[in-house]
């Protein structure tokens, strides 16, 4: 049977008693809960704002059609020539079409998926863009563009205008930032676009955006799909992509996989798209631990020493307890938990200071080119870090105490009252 | 008649630095109510003894009976309870806890004990430190009064759950006469008037002589 209200009481007397070093050890901990907080959120967040410049634009499936050779060719079915040695030279792709067969029902089926939280359609085509004499070539995608709002960051990135005036206006065009400065256009101006085939279409810019890849920005814009088609003089069914996002992004490369069997078609998914942002974010994650992890080792090691001097400074008093009955059990649990008192204490000194810090972080100025809607740093508020933070120190502060405690616990009373 | 205390063939060695007989073959027992003092030269094993006897010591061939029950053998965690709750302990040096009030140091063993509520219990500790007439110096600091009342509140504290036997290592060692003289009648009356077995090492002939019971050792043995 432990009796909790004593040890505490006699935990607290040591603790108050001894305020400097109580402090000294609790500050130990809420400078490295502290930093740890801060660090993952900035880390976190500059992540997360890094991840959004590609990812977020990134479906997590892109179904296609690619014009490539044929994997099998007519000579290897037929049969009388099984065995032999065959060597087929220039070999070329079939003229197929760009666009998606089936497209309308494989969306419908797709939008019913459990697993799917949106697909969304897309056009996109070689054109060049007309303004005044300039003529510059560039991509139009053709969209449906509210869906794409709802399942991808795209209203980040405009600039100006909105993704509801493209909506409403059948000839609107969201034109890519360095296109209109290179041409000097605004919203409002009017823009010609040319196809390939060398048909003409205005179209009138509702909106610019931005998205930070200068690429993208110099050649790429969104219209509406049904303006896209009727630019391109197809039907209603011409699509040439399809745009899937899933519930859960790691199940991407497996769903791809199925689709491209069940459709007959290409699937590429967001990990095979973007492998080295994953290698990125995991490196910055663990650049944030180990330096976290170094500075609460510190803070363990002020808090070890602290409490071991303590014990000698205390021995007198852990042989009258022991000599008038507490057991060592009782006594070890005296300092452990004066250890986790000062854990406790200084790690929620740590996140309030990790807090002010990140709010501090989060408020504080930074304006690039690339990211347009970013007007201060990034801070994740994660409540996992805190609730990690708050672990950590509780369980560093532990392991800490315990060594002393336990030497305290095997003290021999007769020693130490003997010794004087 | 019943033994409070009883030891049966009792032998201890110290190994370090030496193999060393310290304790040889020691048998003898207390009675309820008897005030008996254990006196000898330095190093005659008086002290050793005492710490056999208090439960703190167990590293000793033989029988320990409390209360006609075996200590000896017991797990450390119990031998805990049996100190708490059947023997008070007085040492040479006052041994307070520094840091706490002169009542909470009384009232620390019966907290740890936790038979009583904290009301009965603070009312026992003022009982007792009126009792030693230094019920005035409950809300002192400890460390803030004078040797004589640092061994009157060790006894108190030592009484606080009404032990079988009360221990006491060279209690009046680092006393001065008048202070000695005050704790040597505190025994007295515990023995009389409470029936409190008393067992007190003592290099203080003058002490001893006026004990019920002494005990006389020499290089391990019992000699009377």
């Amino acid at each position: 049977m432990t009796n909790w209200s004593v040890i505490l009481k006699i935990a607290r007397t040591h603790l108050t008693t001894k305020m400097k070093s109580t402090v000294t050890a609790a500050l130990g901990v809420t400078f490295g809960i502290g930093a740890y907080i801060t660090m993952a959120g900035f880390m976190t967040g500059l992540n997360n704002l890094l991840d959004g410049l590609t990812l977020n634009r990134t479906p997590h499936v892109r179904l296609y059609n690619e014009i490539a050779p044929s994997k099998k060719q007519p000579v290897s079915l037929y049969t009388d020539f099984k065995g032999a040695f065959n060597v087929v030279t220039s070999i070329k792709p079939k003229e197929t079409q760009i666009k998606i067969h089936n497209a309308l029902p494989i969306l419908k089926y797709l939008k019913t998926n459990d697993d799917v939280k949106g697909a969304t359609p897309q056009l996109q085509a070689q054109i060049f863009y007309l303004s005044g004499s300039i003529e510059l070539g560039g991509i139009l995608i053709g969209a449906d563009i509210m869906e794409e709002a709802r399942l991808s960051n795209i209203n980040d990135y405009i600039v100006t205008g909105s993704t509801e005036a493209l909506k409403n206006n059948a000839n609107g065009i969201l034109l890519g930032a360095g296109l209109a400065d290179k041409m000097s256009l605004s919203v409002g101006d009017r823009i010609q676009v040319a196809t390939v085939s060398g048909s003409i279409f205005p179209l009138k810019i509702v909106g610019i955006y931005q998205s930070g890849l200068a690429e993208i920005d110099n050649s790429q814009s969104y219209v509406n799909l049904k303006t896209a088609q009727r630019i391109l003089g197809q039907p209603e069914n011409y699509i040439t992509d399809i745009h899937i996002k899933l519930f859960d992004i790691e199940a991407a490369p497996a769903m791809a996989k199925r689709w491209e069997r069940q459709f007959d078609i290409q699937a590429i998914d967001i990990k095979e798209a973007n492998a080295q942002f994953e290698t990125g974010s995991s490196i910055r994650n663990l650049i944030t631990y180990a330096v976290s992890l170094t500075l609460l080792i510190v803070a363990g090691f002020g808090i070890y020493n602290i409490l071991n001097m303590l014990i000698y400074e205390k021995m007198k008093d852990i042989a009258i307890l022991k000599a008038t009955g507490f057991s060592g059990r009782d006594v070890s649990l005296i300092f452990i938990s004066q250890a986790v008192i000062i854990g406790l204490l200084g790690g929620i000194l740590g996140l309030m200071v990790g807090f002010g810090l990140s709010v501090l972080i989060d408020n504080t100025p930074f304006e690039t080119e690339a990211l347009p809607t970013i007007k201060t740093y990034p801070i994740n508020y994660n409540p996992l870090y805190y609730a990690i933070g708050i672990g950590f120190a509780i369980l560093s502060t532990f392991i800490a105490g315990y060594l002393p405690a336990n030497k305290a616990k095997n003290m021999d009373p007769i020693k130490i009252i003997r010794g004087t | 008649m019943k033994l409070v205390l009883e030891t049966r063939n009792i032998n201890k060695h110290f190994y370090k630095p030496k193999d060393f007989h310290v304790l040889k073959d020691i048998s003898f027992g207390i009675q309820p109510g008897e005030f008996t003092s254990i006196v000898g030269k330095s190093g005659c094993g008086k002290s050793t003894l005492l710490y056999i006897l208090s439960t703190m010591d167990t590293e000793y061939t033989g029988e320990l009976y409390l209360n006609d029950q075996l200590i000896t053998g017991k797990s450390h965690e119990e031998l805990s309870r049996i100190r708490n709750r059947h023997i008070g302990f007085v040492f040479q040096f006052h041994y307070l806890l520094a840091e706490f009030s002169v009542l909470e140091n009384v009232m620390l063993p019966a907290k740890k004990l936790a038979e009583k509520s904290l009301k009965e219990i603070e009312h026992d500790a003022h009982e007792k430190l009126k009792m030693l007439h230094i019920g005035h110096l409950a809300q002192q600091r400890a460390s803030r009064i004078s040797g004589g009342e640092k061994q009157r509140v060790a006894i108190a504290r030592a009484l606080i759950n009404n032990p079988t036997i009360l221990m006491g290592d060279e209690p009046t060692g680092n006393l001065d006469s008048h202070n000695s003289e005050n704790v040597f009648n505190i025994f007295r009356n515990l023995a009389q008037e409470k029936g409190l077995s008393l067992l007190v090492v003592t290099h203080d002939n003058d002490f001893a002589k006026r004990t019920d019971r002494i005990i006389e050792m020499e290089d391990g043995n019992i000699l009377k």
